[in-house]
């Protein structure tokens, strides 16, 4: 089961992944990075379907790259999100997506912004994130601890005690995880547990 | 489990004396769990012309998109805003095409013709639209909103009397709904001004 989190923190997003990559019962690997780059300032967290993941991030990232080639300009964060939401939204009645995935970038002009999308294509802009059963545990610890003035200190603070959480209470949880932040200086891996 | 109650919502708008308000609850969630408390489910077409989405919030937001380019398609060609009647029937015919596959949302539309007078519509998922002369609501605990509703409305009231109405009914209305509530937003829409307050509910 993949555990994705994002805190949207002062001048930068935060996002954690667990590492494990799993086929049913078996471990296949447990040092996947499942934190995808869209370009320098943005990277998609996506959990659910196997083939879709991948078939659908790799669509993304491809068209956004097509954009940047034709027009010599990179898009933003928001474009991306509701680009992303359009292509979902318009799989959906035909051969939909099982996917449900979080966008976290930078952009010079708005700074940080991190978004919430499920497989059904509802998009939100949040401060707080997650998907799967580890956001079951998670989401109220971050509500209490997150303020708009977040540094990256607190941020990992509030990461790690979510992890912890997870570790103790959820049956299936995974061993090793990934924290990735994204700021002006683009994307980098802030520390692995 | 019903696609209408998968996210929750509480929309309901008022009638008053040369002014309309609609409002909705601020709760984002999937199911039992709560995502965010601060998505509206009320979308502004033009100053005088608000739309309310209750039901499957990615259909909301398709439908609001589709309908703000239909709306600016119109806006190019006609050199004016549409009128909230007209816009009434264009979305009773956008849903009605989706007839066999429709979009699950159930609208609310809220809005002053262009002499002033109050427009209120709603509908079904599939576009069967009725007119009001008071109120309409739409969202996953009507029987509450209605009731509170037909208690509290009473005809012409002002701006500041409407916003209180449509404040405690929405509010006493979706305190009885695990999947609406946490906050909402009120729109008070008058010929010269549109007042928005955010209101702090409880947060359950």
């Amino acid at each position: 089961m993949d555990f994705f989190v994002g805190i949207k923190g002062k001048d930068f997003v935060m996002v954690c992944s667990d590492t494990s990559a799993s086929h049913s019962i078996i471990n296949i690997k447990q040092d996947e990075d499942k934190i995808v780059p869209i370009d320098d300032h943005k990277v998609f967290c996506i959990a659910g379907e196997a083939g879709d993941r991948v078939n659908f991030s790799e669509y993304i990232i491809a068209n956004v790259k097509l954009y940047a080639l034709r027009n010599d300009t990179e898009l933003n964060t928001k474009s991306v999100a509701n680009y992303t939401r359009g292509e979902l939204a318009t799989a959906l009645r035909s051969s939909p997506y099982h996917c449900n995935l979080m966008l976290a970038g930078y952009d010079k002009e708005t700074g940080p912004a991190l978004y919430w999308l499920d497989y059904l294509a509802t998009l939100n802009k949040v401060n707080t994130g997650g998907t799967g059963y580890g956001s079951y545990f998670t989401l109220s610890l971050f509500d209490k601890m997150w303020h708009p003035e977040l540094t990256v200190d607190e941020a990992v603070a509030m990461i790690d005690a979510g992890i912890a959480e997870v570790k103790k209470r959820l049956v299936v949880a995974p061993p090793h995880y990934m924290i990735k932040v994204i700021d002006k200086d683009g994307v980098r891996v802030l520390k692995t547990v | 489990m019903s696609i209408f109650s998968y996210n929750g919502a509480a929309i309901v708008a008022m009638a008053g004396k040369e002014c309309v308000a609609i409002g909705s609850d601020l709760r984002f969630g999937v199911q039992m769990q709560t995502i965010t408390c601060d998505t509206p489910k009320v979308f502004k077409i033009h100053d005088k012309l608000y739309l309310g989405l209750s039901g499957l919030l990615t259909d909301a937001q398709t439908l609001h998109q589709k309908l703000m380019f239909r709306h600016n398609l119109y806006k190019l060609r006609e050199e004016r805003d549409m009128k909230p009647s007209t816009f009434g029937h264009l979305l009773s015919n956008a849903l009605y095409e989706r007839r066999f596959g429709p979009y699950f949302a159930a609208p609310v539309v809220a809005g002053l013709e262009p002499d002033g007078t109050p427009f209120l519509c709603g509908m079904d998922t599939i576009g069967a639209i009725e007119t009001a002369k008071d109120f309409m609501i739409t969202g996953t605990s009507p029987e509450s909103l209605y009731g509170m509703c037909e208690s509290m409305w009473r005809p012409d009231m002002g701006p500041e009397e409407l916003f209180e109405t449509v404040a405690q009914c929405l509010m006493s209305g979706f305190d009885r709904d695990a999947l609406a509530g946490w906050g909402a937003v009120i729109h008070v829409i008058t010929k010269d001004k549109v007042i928005s307050r955010t209101l702090k509910t409880r947060m359950d």
